[in-house]
């Protein structure tokens, strides 16, 4: 796993060589870069609403906090169709496997942001009912701490699931088949 | 008859079926025989005009003979008083008749009093867990039943374990730490 900054994905474009037809209309970048610049900024979320936690998520959905701002505004109720799983709200042990379920029936990449302190750590709930944070079942990709958050908190959350996207190795680690075979071929 | 002459002439009505009664604050408690209550439910309904039953409970009295305790709160909307019966059930028979048919509201609070005191309900039509799931192996409102909860796992369906308490339901410290190191899930093993 590279560390260094210079290896990292870079979204600086380099100049294109003068050609009045397509000037403007060329960019040149890696292709991580664009990849997690298109995933980053439409992620849509899955809205698993649990508990209170699911009233700021719809607060933050509409029209004062406005997620649409940051490209996350596609709930989408079928698993299918999603990238992030917003887990907002109190992960009762009877909703864990259903929670599991729908995590395992979004397609490739997804992520987790467990919203609120139920859903990091079963927050106040210490008791035989209630699951005690969602990263027992799934892999947690933003904390948010509150009870519940506010809508600023939220969309930091997902600002720092973005700067995350924006620093992964989407097409070497995700792709790894094809990068295979274009290494074979040349 | 208006609503306090009813209540002052209940101790009459129910007559020997009364174990005891209690008066506190115009609440009107009555301690009736388990085997009774289908009949005096019905009595209350059909000619007591108690036709709306608000709730049934459970208690827990641990170490004391008999153990639980059935509480049927009644309200009747043209006189609009309350009445309170209950019923003592002990751990070696621990089942009360139903009273599902006479309020039908008294289906589900049945199936919460068995789900969670384990108390059934004989002639109830689906006495089915209605909080947990078939198959959880405990009643988690009976005493001796840790609030933390027991570790159980039932494939495909739902598991649990016991939460972390570390000394209380949650109990966290003052202290200049930051919210991170004071969580009590942070100072002890899970």
């Amino acid at each position: 796993m590279p560390t260094s900054a210079e290896s990292r994905p870079s979204t600086q474009t380099l100049p294109a060589a003068y050609d009045s037809k397509i000037e403007g209309n060329v960019i040149f970048t890696q292709l991580d870069a664009a990849m997690n610049w298109m995933r980053k900024n439409s992620l849509w979320p899955m809205p698993m609403g649990l508990a209170c936690c699911a009233i700021e998520l719809m607060a933050t959905a509409s029209a004062r906090f406005d997620i649409a701002r940051f490209g996350a505004e596609v709930m989408r109720f079928s698993p299918r169709q999603c990238d992030v799983m917003i887990v907002a709200g109190t992960v009762t042990y009877k909703m864990a496997l259903a929670v599991k379920r729908i995590y395992d029936q979004m397609p490739e990449p997804k992520w987790v942001i467990a919203m609120g302190a139920c859903a990091s750590s079963g927050g106040m709930y210490r008791s035989y009912a209630v699951l005690q944070g969602i990263d027992q079942l799934l892999p947690v990709d933003v904390y948010i701490s509150g009870c519940p958050p506010r809508p600023e908190a939220l969309i930091a959350g997902l600002m720092k699931l973005q700067d995350k996207i924006a620093g992964e190795r989407s097409f070497t680690s995700q792709k790894r088949g094809l990068v295979d075979k274009i290494e074979s071929l040349v | 008859m208006t609503g306090p002459e009813l209540l002052a002439s209940l101790s009459h009505l129910f007559g020997a079926k009364i174990r005891e009664k209690k008066e506190f604050r115009g609440e009107t408690s009555f301690v009736i025989d388990p085997g009774d209550i289908r009949e005096v439910a019905k009595f209350c309904r059909e000619d007591l005009s108690f036709d709306y039953l608000l709730d049934i409970s459970s208690v827990d009295h641990f170490g004391e003979e008999p153990r639980f305790e059935v509480v049927y709160e009644l309200y009747s909307m043209t006189l609009a008083i309350h009445l309170r019966l209950k019923v003592r059930v002990s751990e070696d028979n621990p089942a009360v008749d139903t009273v599902s048919d006479i309020w039908p509201t008294a289906n589900w609070h049945e199936r919460e009093i068995w789900d969670m005191m384990g108390l059934r309900f004989t002639g109830h039509p689906d006495l089915r867990r209605i909080l947990m799931w078939e198959g959880y192996p405990y009643f988690p409102l009976r005493k001796e039943f840790p609030l933390e909860g027991l570790p159980s796992d039932m494939p495909d369906v739902a598991f649990t374990s016991a939460a972390p308490m570390e000394g209380g339901p949650f109990v966290t410290q003052p202290s200049t730490a930051t919210t991170k190191d004071r969580e009590p899930r942070a100072r002890g093993p899970i």
